[in-house]
């Protein structure tokens, strides 16, 4: 396991009733905002394991979907998020589905769906407010909740090796480093994860970096979460 | 890192080196793996102080039940007995950690804001003891915010060594944990060496190893928060035997090897699912069936 926090342990703070199962399914809904990046209309959740049998007493439910409203774990309106979310026009469905032995009792598949695109993100929650995400659509990642001081960037692409390398000279010259690359490839696709360091990544610097590099299909950035 | 540690052994060796308490190494070891000053952590932890005092001020006032009407207002009845505390056979501190560790689980069943330190479901036992003590001994804000940052370097080793999900290990990891936690940062807040530290954290884990976690209809109120009020009793009792010079036989380090064990072989009825133990008794297939939950035999 990386290096955990102090306040990893000493925290979140949070409402309840469960870090696993509230805090930890808020902070999994936020990851998969995230990583869709625009406001999903409809949103199918894929209960496994614990949280397929407990969710309703554990407000699962209402903390997934407060997630993906970018609520954060202390926030007080995780208690009305059903109805928050019937307000916004987002239609939603839970459903217990057995998702394979190899993951944890603790993990949801978000299927999130607008008008012209789909992407299915699966996390698990793994005790103390503390998660991981391991499948983005077909590619196996390993994106921990509290990446610290390291920061994320998501980036789906073409699968040629000179589009990260260009990105990763274009970043160092914006004064950030890459310290770490993961690729994942599915069929023609590839799924690359960079840890960055030096200084935060603004919104309008990736979606600058998304539009002038091609064969880039999305990317996205995960620093924005740090805050709690 | 320079202070960077994954076991007992590790805390210990810096310890030595460095000859701090492991408060001092937890808070080095925060700054240096985000990048941040030492009063910026400090602040932090000042700040998750300041939300479980509020949770423990507005649950012991607080007489709300819960949504099914399991749990509430029993912070309060121990806030009353405190007042007449010549009837109780425990003392003020006791009672009053009770009443603290009670209040804070029921202002996270209500959907109250809390610290899950080291979780929502044991968040109780930490609280409840820490500032019980610190007001008996009339600490300052700053030696029970250390005790605090010793508390969590017990919780972060045990985080690795084994699990704080109860959904992997059972109750052990969440009241289990927290009892290790707590009893371990009063014994610092008591001026114990590092070594009486963990000696108290493996007295005070070792009693909860194998813990099942089930819990009537999967909520967070039965029997959790009442474990939390035992798990103080346990805290405080396992401090006391450290500091009075017992020693566990069997190291820290070694008790969180075998509460991972533990997990590994405990049933998954037993671990969060409100399969097993006390979730399936008549009483707790009465609240499932309120629930709506399917009810097995």
């Amino acid at each position: 396991m990386a290096n955990l926090s102090i306040f990893d342990i000493a925290g979140p703070v949070m409402v309840g009733p469960s870090s696993s199962h509230t805090a930890g399914a808020c902070k999994i809904g936020q990851f998969a905002r995230a990583l869709f990046h625009r406001t999903p209309r409809k949103i199918k959740f894929y209960l496994h394991g614990s949280f397929g049998e407990v969710y309703k007493g554990h407000a699962t439910d209402k903390a997934l979907l407060g997630g993906i409203m970018k609520f954060m774990t202390s926030d007080a309106r995780i208690k009305d998020s059903f109805k928050i979310a019937k307000e916004k026009g987002i239609e939603f469905e839970f459903i217990k589905k057995d998702l394979g032995r190899e993951y944890h009792p603790n993990t949801v598949e978000i299927v999130l769906e607008n008008r012209d695109n789909k992407m299915s993100v699966i996390g698990s929650s793994i005790g103390g407010g503390m998660i991981e995400i391991l499948k983005i659509d077909n590619f196996k990642v390993y994106l921990p909740g509290r990446a610290g001081k390291f920061l994320s960037l998501v980036i789906m692409h073409d699968g040629d090796k000179g589009i990260i390398q260009r990105m990763t000279k274009k970043l160092k010259t914006q004064g950030i480093k890459v310290a770490e690359k993961v690729h994942t490839k599915v069929k023609e696709k590839t799924l690359t994860v960079l840890s960055i360091e030096g200084r935060r990544i603004t919104l309008p610097e990736v979606m600058e970096l998304e539009k002038n590099t091609p064969g880039v299909d999305f990317i996205r950035s995960l620093s924005k979460l740090q805050k709690e | 890192m320079k202070y960077e540690f994954h076991t007992t052994q590790d805390v210990l060796r810096l310890c030595k080196k460095h000859n701090l308490p492991i408060s001092e190494i937890a808070k080095k070891y925060e700054a240096e793996r985000a990048g941040k000053s030492i009063p910026a952590v400090r602040n932090k932890m000042k700040q998750t102080r300041d939300v479980m005092y509020e949770a423990v001020r507005a649950g012991v006032k607080s007489t709300h039940k819960s949504k099914m009407g399991m749990v509430g207002g029993d912070a309060y009845l121990l806030g009353v007995a405190l007042k007449k505390v010549g009837t109780m056979m425990g003392n003020k501190v006791t009672v009053r950690a009770m009443a603290y560790a009670i209040a804070v689980g029921e202002q996270n069943a209500n959907m109250g804001r809390i610290v899950a330190f080291p979780t929502a479901g044991g968040a109780g036992v930490v609280p409840g003891t820490l500032f019980s003590c610190a007001e008996h001994f009339k600490a300052g804000k700053r030696k029970l915010l250390r005790s605090m940052f010793c508390s969590s370097a017990v919780g972060l080793i045990i985080a690795e060594g084994a699990t704080l999900s109860a959904a992997k290990g059972g109750c052990q990891a969440e009241v289990g944990a927290g009892v290790a936690m707590a009893a371990a940062g009063l014994t610092e807040m008591r001026s114990g060496t590092p070594e009486q530290c963990f000696h108290a954290a493996s007295i005070g884990l070792k009693s909860y190893l194998g813990l099942a976690c089930d819990p009537l209809g999967g909520l967070v109120e039965v029997p959790c928060i009442k474990r939390n009020a035992l798990g103080c009793m346990s805290a405080i009792g396992a401090s006391d035997l450290a500091i009075a010079g017992v020693k566990s036989y069997i190291p820290f380090d070694e008790v969180v090897w075998a509460m991972k064990n533990i997990a590994k072989i405990m049933s998954p009825k037993l671990r969060e699912t409100a399969l097993g133990g006390l979730a399936v008794t008549p009483t707790g297939n009465k609240i499932k069936k309120k629930l709506g939950m399917r009810i097995t035999k």
